[in-house]
């Protein structure tokens, strides 16, 4: 049984993958096809609207698929569907023409993405700590490479006993664990991961996940002051006076893009670098690549992740704010943490690195994206689409992986002088020369058209740069690995 | 009902709920997480008028900065651990006086105020028509305020500097 299992493993987890994102894709395909449906019937009865979209009854659907009525977006003739199963089609997509339905898969959407990636980045992290220190890692859960090792350490977590110590403010110990995952999750409420792929498009997004960010703090001041244990309170003041400071480093460098495209709302800030990689907003002008490094690295202090992981610091204060957390409200701050890790990946990538664009222009695949269904899918492969957003956020959360593994953790002064004197007037001073450059030089002079060449170069360069030292990397394995991780490797 | 009259509802609920009890708790981190709910619910409230734009500020300036710096100063300065708040007779009894007081002015405000309702407006683009606002037409007492808020800065400053040897 183990055997087979082993043998079956990686496919059934490639399957499941692949069947995750297209049962995400349905929904919003369906979405589509009910309010283009919803068009053409306004249309096609001649009700005065003003401008809003009709309510659908299941008859006006069955009619529509069974092709009785005619619109723009009506079903061709061969497509047309029988009696039985335009009904059935009917019942599936009437709920569907309300806000609430929409809400409540967004809800499910996003609950869902956040757990499975929690689990994913958890296992992952696991497996890039051990290939940096020639470990192996999880091996033995679910067969290759350990892929079920999240899953088993979740099931273990549910069935803990929910630890409550001795003298805990009780209501508070509770609480904590929850303000510090709401707004984890609540953010993804306004991150999009496409110009539709949405659940609420907020004319003021990007400040309200800055928020959110800011909110999340709380939960892990109030758990190290409710534990009444001494560690764990260091733990939660170093949080506080570390997200104090770094906000505003991190706030001054998210006005620069925004000084830039003028707008808060994060589907106009994506789509404004749509044109391919010279119009991604880091290769604009050199300040704008100094933001984005500024804003990469006070992201990083906000996830409280390495070299800033000073709250759980092991080595000094056992586990830090969450020292007396057992169980699943001690996951709940890890899922809280890497929720925070991609939101933060995303954020960079949504506003310096192209968002949900590849490095192609879109105008290329425009003719594929009014496509039949086939064309549209490819579209969203290789031009824009959520995938290239989660690929990107996915890729930043590897770089603070990365950083953790490589870098050592400095020490509280340290972090509070890079902060203060370091990265404060560099984000201070990135601004005001962005403020000028934009007075000053438009993007249509040759001043700027240089500017942007020389960033796009240096950007392509890294770019190159990381696939190349991969691929050597891949190539020497062998040689990089100790010996017990050799036999252990990818296709030994 | 409709729901949104039922959100407001729910949300000024949860609003005043939590005031009371940051007032009636004793202990003073506990104060906090109420005074938490107080400003969450009222940050809700503004997204239920689709105030987007003030909601979302009173996040950041209240729930994520004011809330953060008082927990923080508790932190610091309490010396013990679950210390009990209470006040004295005197001062509860002045306190009443004041909030009573206080709640009468409001209640007689309320009552006398005319209420016409206002058709609802769709907001262009309220974040652009703020920025517009407050550097143009109210450009002197955002100013002011910000002089204020320097002036604040300097006093802590000056308060906070190691004392002098003679």
């Amino acid at each position: 049984m183990g055997s087979i299992l082993r043998k079956v493993a990686l496919p059934i987890f490639l399957i499941g993958v692949a069947a995750i994102m297209g049962i995400a894709w349905a929904p919003a395909l369906l979405c589509g096809t009910v309010d283009s449906m919803r068009d053409d019937l306004g249309t096609w009865y001649k009700w005065d609207l003003r401008g809003e979209r009709p309510t659908l009854t299941v008859g006006n659907i069955r009619q529509y698929l069974e092709g009785s009525i005619e619109g723009q977006f009506a079903p061709a003739a061969h497509v047309r569907f029988g009696h039985s199963t335009a009904v059935a089609f009917a019942y599936v997509l009437w709920p569907l023409q309300f806000r609430i339905t929409r809400d409540v898969l967004a809800v499910v959407g996003v609950v869902g993405f956040v757990s499975l990636f929690a689990m994913f980045a958890i296992w992952w992290e696991r497996k890039v700590a051990a290939r940096m220190q020639s470990r192996l890692g999880p091996m033995r859960v679910g067969g290759w490479h350990g892929w079920a090792q999240s899953l088993a350490d979740g099931l273990k977590l549910l069935q803990k006993e929910d630890i409550f110590i001795e003298g805990a403010d009780r209501p508070l110990f509770r609480m904590a664990a929850y303000v510090a995952f709401v707004p984890a999750l609540g953010l993804f409420i306004a991150l999009p991961f496409s110009a539709a792929w949405i659940a609420r498009d907020l004319d003021v997004g990007l400040i309200f996940i800055f928020a959110m960010f800011g909110v999340g703090v709380l939960g892990v001041l109030i758990a190290g002051w409710a534990s009444n244990n001494k560690w764990s309170m260091f733990g939660a003041m170093r949080e506080a006076c570390q997200m104090i400071s770094y906000e505003i480093p991190l706030g001054f460098a998210l006005l620069v893009p925004i000084m830039t495209v003028g707008t808060l709302r994060l589907t106009t800030i994506g789509d404004l670098q749509s044109g391919g990689f010279q119009t991604w907003l880091a290769f604009r002008n050199p300040f704008l690549l100094a933001a984005a490094l500024l804003f990469f690295i006070a992201a990083l202090a906000s996830c409280k992740r390495a070299p800033f992981d000073l709250p759980e610091a092991e080595s000094e204060l056992v586990a830090g704010f969450h020292t007396e957390y057992s169980g699943f409200r001690w996951a709940l701050f890890f899922f809280a943490e890497y929720a925070e890790m991609f939101a933060a990946g995303a954020l960079a990538a949504i506003l310096f690195f192209g968002a949900w664009h590849s490095p192609l222009p879109a105008a290329w695949g425009e003719s594929w994206r009014h496509g039949p269904l086939w064309q549209q899918a490819l579209h969203g492969v290789v031009f824009s689409g959520p995938l290239w957003l989660i690929g990107k956020g996915i890729f930043f959360v590897y770089v603070q992986m990365w950083l953790r593994w490589t870098l050592p953790r400095i020490r509280l002064d340290q972090v509070m002088y890079a902060c203060v004197q370091v990265m404060l007037p560099l984000a201070m001073l990135v601004l005001l020369a962005n403020t000028f450059w934009e007075w000053l030089v438009p993007s249509r002079s040759v001043l700027g058209m240089a500017a942007n060449a020389v960033c796009t170069a240096v950007g392509a360069v890294a770019v190159l740069a990381i696939i190349g030292i991969s691929i050597y990397g891949f190539v020497n394995r062998r040689r990089l690995v100790g010996t017990l991780v050799v036999k252990h490797l990818p296709g030994a | 009902m409709s729901g949104e009259v039922l959100a407001f509802y729910l949300l000024a609920a949860l609003a005043a709920g939590s005031a009371l009890g940051c007032v009636i708790a004793t202990n003073i981190v506990r104060m906090a997480m109420c005074l938490l709910g107080t400003l969450g619910a009222v940050a809700l409230l503004y997204f239920l008028l689709s105030a987007n734009f003030l909601a979302v500020i009173q996040l950041v300036v209240y729930a994520g900065g004011t809330l953060i710096l008082i927990v923080f100063g508790i932190m610091v300065t309490s010396r013990t651990y679950g210390e009990k708040l209470k006040p004295r007779t005197s001062e509860a009894l002045i306190g009443t006086i004041v909030v009573l007081a206080l709640f009468a002015g409001l209640v007689a405000i309320l009552l006398r105020a005319p209420w016409t309702p206002v058709a609802p407006t769709e907001p262009s683009n309220s974040v652009a028509q703020i920025g517009q606002e407050l550097l143009g037409t109210y450009l002197v007492p955002f100013e002011l305020a910000s002089v204020l808020l320097l002036a604040v800065m300097i006093g802590a400053a000056y308060l906070a500097q190691p004392a002098k040897k003679e």
